[in-house]
């Protein structure tokens, strides 16, 4: 992997819902290899900015490159891994069919899936040490249990550029920290952008913080520092304590 | 009790007892598990309007169900995905236009008066074989459609986001399961009547969506209930001199209510979450 290639760009993005807009002005550069945390306020469009990179959301204005192509051209070497609330978490659905839905491929003919397909789910369930359990229904797994499920889902089609939205939502803070270990040693190979809110833990991870708050600022930190830790720190704390996305930009207007 | 079976009328009862039943298990678990139970409500209902337009124009009244229903199909599907959050008003307009628009036509249809109550409760003991052969042709076209497309089905209806970025076309199989579920209302007013259509297709599969590992076995459940039901129905109906679909429904009401007996008297269903390998709670922590 050259570390010069750009994987994600958005160049002068706007994004409105109703009239009201949420992303104004983007423009953001990921890089092959970076290790990418989004944080910033409810609301302020993080999960949006990831749809938008998705291409399940089209800009209002501005352009998504995602490997150089349009956003719904790239899914296929793209991983996802989705906020887990808006799943039903009794849905009657298998640990094994779960992560076979990360094969689906749209093709002409019935939809049946490959012994590659299994393969493939066994290898990505076994990496997430849930192979002994893939014959569960997911609703009998803990919190953990099933984020490790949707990351297997996301990493069975073998992706390049892995996204996710707050996947530690609802798993304690033990395995919290065993998973962002993870997600750093995944990174040697794929590319990780990650929304959270929990930057304290994050920080000691990534290489580089977005916080996004209608506009978005990107703080590049190849190594950890105590200064990116103190500027991705930064806009949340503000925001927790205050719930006040105005101070935040007034804070980055400053700079 | 076995003698009923020399009527041709039983035999034909049972068969689309039988059929119905299977086909509200496997659409139905569909519906129950998208959430689309006020839909499939609203499909039936309408269908009234197709059983007045085939009198008032004299076709076949099968016919005019299934024209009419796969309309109102489409249009609801249309609705549900261009401006879901008005979806539920539309519904329950087009319900209420499809009933008062059958009954205006049939008013207007001179010199008949149809039995319009075998249509709200079901007659299922004067199904004609004619329209049993309907019926099974209708079974197997739905059977096939959802056996094609069974993965998408899954995935569309567990998550629907994930499967639109998997390329899966989210959209087009959305309206192909209102389709569906038009098919299948045509199938089952012979047996229970459109008002009662909905119990038959949410019943079981509510009952079952507890104890199934997987959409199949949710699907083989209902089936298996939804008979149960049917033919317990039918023969209190036959014994007692009721009207078959009205004995079936409430036969299915007993179910849900037992089943909801049976789950106060254990507790929660048993899941396994203890045996599994890192119990922690599964209490979702809301985002900051």
């Amino acid at each position: 992997m050259t570390d010069t290639e750009t994987i994600i760009e958005v160049r002068d993005l706007w994004f409105s819902f109703n009239g009201q807009p949420i992303l104004k002005e983007v423009n953001l550069a990921v890089q092959a290899g970076e290790f990418l945390a989004v944080i910033g306020p409810n609301g302020g469009g993080k999960t949006t900015l990831l749809k938008l990179i998705l291409g399940l959301l089209e800009p209002s204005r501005g352009a998504v490159r995602v490997f150089g192509l349009p956003p719904k051209k790239a899914v296929g070497r793209v991983g996802y891994v989705p906020q887990e609330i808006h799943l039903d978490k009794h849905f009657p659905i298998s640990v094994l069919d779960v992560v076979l839905m990360g094969r689906l491929r749209h093709a002409p003919g019935p939809s049946r899936y490959s012994g590659d397909d299994r393969v493939a789910a066994r290898e990505a369930l076994e990496r997430m040490d849930m192979w002994p359990l893939h014959e569960r229904q997911l609703g009998e797994l803990s919190g953990g249990q099933r984020q490790r499920v949707f990351v297997a889902r996301a990493l069975v089609s073998k992706p390049s550029l892995l996204l996710l939205d707050e996947p530690t939502a609802g798993v304690d803070p033990a395995h919290q920290s065993d998973f962002y270990a993870f997600l750093k040693d995944l990174n040697q190979t794929v590319t990780i952008v990650l929304v959270s809110h929990d930057i304290m833990i994050v920080s000691a991870y990534v290489h580089s913080v977005a916080c996004v708050a209608t506009q978005v600022f990107y703080h590049d930190s190849p190594e950890v520092t105590p200064q990116m830790i103190r500027e991705g720190y930064q806009c949340p704390v503000d925001l927790v304590a205050h719930g006040l996305p105005h101070r935040v930009l007034a804070v980055h207007e400053e700079d | 009790m076995f003698e009923v079976f020399q009527f041709e009328f039983m035999r034909n009862a049972l068969a689309a007892g039988i059929l119905a039943s299977v086909v509200c298990g496997l659409i139905g678990t569909f519906v129950v598990v998208n959430r689309i139970v006020f839909i499939s409500g609203g499909i039936a209902h309408s269908a009234y309007g197709g059983i007045g337009l085939a009198f008032f124009l004299g076709l076949s009244p099968l016919l005019g169900i299934l024209g009419f229903s796969l309309a109102v199909a489409l249009v609801m599907a249309g609705v549900n995905l261009r401006a879901r959050e008005r979806a539920d008003t539309v519904i329950g307009v087009l319900w209420a236009v499809g009933m008062g628009l059958g009954v205006i036509l049939i008013d207007l249809t001179p010199g008949y008066n149809v039995d319009l109550m075998s249509y709200l409760f079901g007659s299922i003991l004067v199904v004609p074989r004619s329209d049993l052969y309907l019926m099974v042709a209708l079974t197997g076209v739905i059977f096939l459609a959802v056996g094609y497309f069974y993965r998408d089905f899954v995935a569309l209806s567990y998550d629907e986001e994930f499967a639109r970025l998997r390329g899966v076309p989210v959209a087009r199989l959305y309206v192909l399961l209102m389709v569906l579920i038009a098919l299948s209302v045509v199938l089952i007013i012979r047996v229970v009547g459109l008002i009662l259509v909905i119990a038959l297709l949410t019943i079981a599969p509510y009952i079952t969506e507890r104890y199934a590992r997987s959409l199949g076995r949710m699907i083989v459940l209902s089936i298996g209930l939804n008979v149960i039901f049917t033919m317990a129905g039918l023969a209190l109906a036959y014994r007692f001199n009721l009207t078959s679909g009205a004995a079936i429904i409430l036969v299915a009401a007993a179910g849900f209510f037992l089943s909801f007996g049976l789950e106060r008297l254990r507790g929660r269903p048993v899941r396994l979450e203890a045996r599994a390998r890192d119990a922690e709670g599964s209490l979702h922590v809301p985002s900051v």
